[in-house]
Formats: C-alpha cells, sequence, structure tokens
C-alpha cells in the first residue's frame, strides 16, 4: 500500500525539481543560521546562490560524523531551542553521541516517513502494532511508535526484550505487525517454540527489521518462522532515525523518501559521485530538516543506488540493503562497536597485550562475539581459575564498558596470524 | 622441603601437547610425574622434571608460555588411608589443596604425591607436626 501516492509516486523530473527547490531553501538557511556551514561554504568558496537546482549537490561540502561530534551539543541547531521539541542521540559508545533535534515539523515529517514505511509492508489503521524497538533516546522505538500513530493503528508499546512477555502479547493481543531488529524476531521465535507457541498461527501478517545487517537467507528463515512479510527498513539517527527508506511488499530495494533524503553514492575514498548502480558510501541531504540538518552527510553504510521504476508504482529510487561498512564498526545485536573501543577496555585489563583477534558469528540466529587474547608471563597461572578469572574478567569489563555480550579465549602465543606485522583484527564469519 | 614444577600454557587443539612433549624428549628432559588440567579452551600442563632449568629454558625458547611453581612434594604410606590421613591434616589446619597429582616413583613402601596448596610454608609445618615428610628436588632426584 502507498501511504502517499502524491510524493512516493511523483514523476521524476516533478520531483527531481521539488528536491531542487528544498535543496536552495536548505542551504540559504543553513549559510544563514548555522555557523559551522557558513564556515564551511565559505571555505569551499560556494556561496547560496550558486545552487539553482539538486544538480548543484556536487558544489557543496560532506558533513562527517567526526564534524558533528566537534559541536556537541547543539552545534548544528538551525532554529532556536525553543522550537525544539524532542531529542535523541545516538549511544554514544564511540564518543560523544550526535545529536538529532526534532522540531514539530521534524516529528511530523518522521511520522510520516514512518508510516510510508509501515503502509509499504501493508500496515494499516485495523493493524495491531507490537513495538519492540526500544524506547527512549535510540530512534527505533518513537519512529516506528509515530508511524504507526499516524496510520491510526494500535501501538503496543513494548519495547525491547523481556521475551516472555513479547510473546504472552502477541499471543493475546493478537497483534498483526512487529517491529523489532531481524535476529531479535528470530530470537522470539525461537522462545515460542520453546513454549509450545507456533508463531506462523498468531497471526502476524507482517515485520519490520532494520538496526543491524542482515541477509536473504535470515529473511527466509524469518519468514518460514514467523509466516508473515519481513521487510527490511533503514534509517539513522543522525538523519532522522528509521524511516530513510523502506523495502515494498516486493521486497527488491529499499525505496528512500527522498522528497526529504537525498541520496548519493560516493567512493569514500576521492569523494567522487559515482553512477547508479555502482557500489560506494551512501551520502544524504536531509532537504526538509528544521532542527538538525545536514548537507551530504556520510553515513559510511555500502550500497548502491537503482532508479528504473518498481513494480509497486513508486517512483523513489532504491537503495540495495546495506552491504558493508567504510569503516571497521561491527554492529553486534544491534549495538554499534569499534574494534578500537574493544582494544581500549581489553588492554586496561592487567597483564594483557594488544594482540587480539575478534570474531563475530551468528549462532542460534544471534551474533556471538568472540574475543581471543593471546596469554603471555604476565596473564599465566598455573591454575585453571587464575586462567578462568582473566576470561570472566574481560567478558565483565566488555559488558560494563560497551554494553556487549562477548566470549572471551586465551589463546597461545603467536597463534593471531600477523601480517606484516599486523594482526588482521576481526573475523566475520556471518554470512550477510 | 618443596620441588619446582614447571606450568606450561597449552590451548587445546589437536597435536599440542604432542609437540611440546617431544621438545622436552629431544632435549633430553625427563618428566618424572604430570597433571593435565584442561577446560574447553585450555589446558594447564604440570610437570615435575629432572631439569627445571634447562625445561623452562627450552620451552620460553619455543615462545610457549611456561613458569615454575613451587610444590608440595609429600611422602605418605602406600595403603589405604594414606593419602586421606595427609589430607585430614591440611584440612584440619583451614589449608586448601589447589590441585594434586601422584608421583610416578616410589620410594621404598611409601607413595609421593604432588601438591599445590594455598600455603605452602604453613603446610609443610602441619605436615611436620602431623610426622608426615615433604621431599626437596635433591631427595626426589635421587630416587
Amino acid at each position: 500500500m502507498i501511504w502517499n501516492p502524491d510524493f512516493e509516486t511523483l514523476p521524476r523530473p516533478e520531483l527531481a525539481k521539488l528536491q531542487g527547490e528544498r535543496l536552495g531553501r536548505l542551504v540559504d538557511v543553513l549559510y544563514r543560521r548555522v555557523p559551522f556551514y557558513k564556515g564551511k561554504m565559505d571555505q569551499q568558496g560556494v556561496k547560496p546562490q550558486a545552487i539553482q537546482g539538486i544538480c548543484d549537490l556536487g558544489k557543496l561540502p560532506f558533513t562527517t560524523k567526526d564534524e558533528m561530534r566537534d559541536v556537541y551539543p547543539y552545534g548544528l541547531l538551525a532554529v532556536s531551542l525553543q522550537e525544539i521539541v524532542e531529542i535523541h542521540t545516538s549511544s554514544g559508545t564511540t564518543g560523544k553521541p550526535v545529536v538529532d533535534a526534532y522540531t514539530r515539523g521534524d516529528i511530523e515529517t518522521w511520522a510520516e516517513v514512518m508510516a510510508r514505511t509501515l503502509a509499504a509492508g501493508g500496515t494499516t489503521r485495523h493493524d495491531i502494532v507490537q513495538n519492540a524497538y526500544g524506547y527512549g533516546l535510540f530512534t527505533g522505538g518513537l519512529g516506528v511508535h509515530y508511524g504507526a500513530r499516524k496510520i491510526g493503528a494500535t501501538v503496543i508499546p513494548i519495547s525491547g526484550g523481556n521475551t516472555k512477555r513479547q510473546l504472552a502479547i502477541l499471543r493475546d493481543f493478537k497483534s498483526t505487525v512487529l517491529a523489532c531488529t531481524p535476529s531479535y524476531s528470530l530470537f522470539v521465535a525461537e522462545a515460542a517454540r520453546e513454549e509450545g507457541v507456533d508463531l506462523r498461527r498468531v497471526g502476524l501478517k507482517a515485520g519490520f527489521y532494520g538496526a543491524e545487517p542482515w541477509s536473504e537467507s535470515m529473511r527466509a528463515e524469518i519468514e518460514s518462522k514467523s509466516g508473515a512479510l519481513a521487510i527490511d527498513i533503514y534509517g539513522l539517527t543522525e538523519i532522522i532515525g528509521p524511516g530513510v527508506a523502506t523495502e515494498c511488499e516486493h521486497q527488491d530495494g529499499l525505496h528512500i523518501s527522498e522528497d526529504h533524503f537525498y541520496p548519493e553514492i560516493i567512493d569514500p575514498d576521492t569523494g567522487k559521485v559515482l553512477p547508479d548502480g555502482e557500489k560506494g558510501e551512501l551520502v544524504i541531504t536531509t532537504l526538509t530538516k528544521e532542527g538538525t540538518p545536514l548537507l551530504r552527510y556520510r553515513t559510511r553504510d555500502i550500497t548502491y543506488l537503482d532508479r528504473s521504476p518498481c513494480t509497486c508504482g513508486r517512483t523513489t529510487v532504491r537503495m540495495h540493503r546495506v552491504l558493508g561498512r567504510t569503516d571497521d564498526m561491527l554492529i553486534i545485536r544491534g549495538v554499534n562497536v569499534f574494534p578500537s573501543q574493544i582494544e581500549e577496555v581489553i588492554l586496561r585489563v592487567d597483564g594483557v597485550e594488544p594482540h587480539y583477534q575478534l570474531i563475530v558469528e551468528r549462532r542460534d540466529q544471534l551474533d556471538e562475539l568472540e574475543v581471543q587474547v593471546e596469554m603471555n608471563e604476565k596473564m599465566f597461572s598455573d591454575e585453571i581459575k587464575g586462567l578462568e578469572k582473566v576470561e570472566r574478567k574481560i567478558e565483565s569489563d566488555l559488558y560494563a564498558g560497551l554494553n556487549i555480550h562477548t566470549r572471551v579465549k586465551l589463546v597461545e602465543p603467536k597463534s593471531i596470524a600477523r601480517s606484516e606485522g599486523k594482526a588482521r583484527r576481526i573475523i566475520d564469519k556471518r554470512l550477510l | 622441603m618443596s620441588v619446582q614444577q614447571i606450568s606450561i600454557f597449552l590451548e587445546n587443539k589437536k597435536g599440542r601437547l604432542a609437540e611440546v612433549t617431544r621438545l622436552l624428549a629431544d632435549r633430553g628432559i625427563n618428566i618424572r610425574a604430570l597433571s593435565l588440567a584442561d577446560t574447553a579452551d585450555f589446558g594447564v600442563l604440570r610437570i615435575i622434571v629432572n631439569d627445571p632449568t634447562a625445561c623452562l629454558g627450552a620451552l620460553k625458547a619455543s615462545g610457549i608460555i611456561a613458569q615454575v611453581t613451587d610444590v608440595l612434594a609429600v611422602e605418605m604410606e602406600d595403603k589405604p588411608g594414606g593419602l586421606s590421613r595427609v589430607l585430614a591434616a591440611l584440612d584440619a589446619d583451614d589449608l586448601n589443596v589447589e590441585y594434586m597429582y601422584a608421583y610416578v616413583e616410589k620410594t621404598r613402601d611409601n607413595a609421593i604425591v604432588i601438591f599445590k596448596v594455598d600455603d605452602r610454608e604453613r603446610a609443610r609445618d602441619v605436615l611436620k607436626t602431623n610426622g608426615i615428610a615433604t621431599l626437596g628436588a635433591e631427595a626426589l632426584k635421587a630416587l
């Protein structure tokens, strides 16, 4: 179902015209009200008048996550703080969090793009949406909430975790739509099986899964276990949260709400814009955002674009499901983590040297991170309990510091392969 | 009296134990007693050898993590109740045995068991008070 045919099926020439107008207004506002962007544009020698249409986008500077952190917390506000009605941030595990400050208009946009998302998977006002994304600073919970409310569906704001309760609610309230991370949906399916509940008979018709990378084979498994359509959704806190892009019922790429979020694909090394179909880093410009609009934000997600018409009738560009990252960020059960952070934690443990390796696997549908740490004389003990204590200590420090569950394994010295003196840090065995 | 045990870290993987014992064999090092403690991931091989210094040197030269641990070699009657009497004496004094294993050879009619306890000095005194002998390195070598 198409929630807003006026925009979602707009003929492409008209769409480009609209995007150009919106970009012009955005650049004008940013130049006048956000010193950060005025500085960047001046440095690049580009004045707002130079932006006459969407084709001029390439003249504008990129924005990076590091830059957003530099101006934390309010440096990107394009309106006065009085206009801001809600704030979300990233988890901040990698340093200062990035901030998304929403005006009343931004919340309305968010509800609109999330209504498009939920409708694209068949959600109507007759549905009961069990929203198992976390409510809070994380954008998943409230994003789905606003979208479902806009459609007029019934939202059950159960938030994440507490699988037994998720199951009871699913069964008793007969939820028809589930929203959570893809791995959690399989976790729920597994828990259901253990309790003797057949998830396929609960009456689910669609699930909206995002916030972590997943694959076609995982989709097949989710659909067979839940008996419901599994829709891939995409978004990020910096841009708006979920709602940036969604699959339609044909599940052939994610439609970007490009009247709001203009996508480009660039070569991450040179910054050169790449043609449709070529893989590169996704860059997004928030055409309509008021609170904290961004010019050419580098998402570090790798994908490619397809502007060919979709059988669903939408004219919007589609992005392929995210293929990877330009950095070494790992997403473990929905938590973003960089190897450098893991290194920082384990090196604080007495005696541990920087010889370690991270092995990511998906076991029983959940991501598992094994941290192999090379043994050395200082850590060694002739007693098993002494060695196990080292393992448990590293595990608990990683959980306390980064909120990730790991399995630490002590290995013999030099057993981690070194190439040119540098160890290969990550082995990702997940088939995504 | 205490004796030096060599404790070795081994990853739990096929052939590893064979490699380490071959290394010692090549250096003419004789293993007189041993115990292997393991988990799913790794094991600790504990050995009493004829030449601890050479043994440690050979292991370290091969990049193997090993250390010297002081343990007690306790002599006891080789008949029912022999071990029980030793443990009872330690327990009565609240001494905790971390691990123990039997020594291969026998002296006269006695058996020797290697003990790692939480307080070695005190354990030795307690055993002595109870008339239980501990052997030193020289005594062991002489067997």
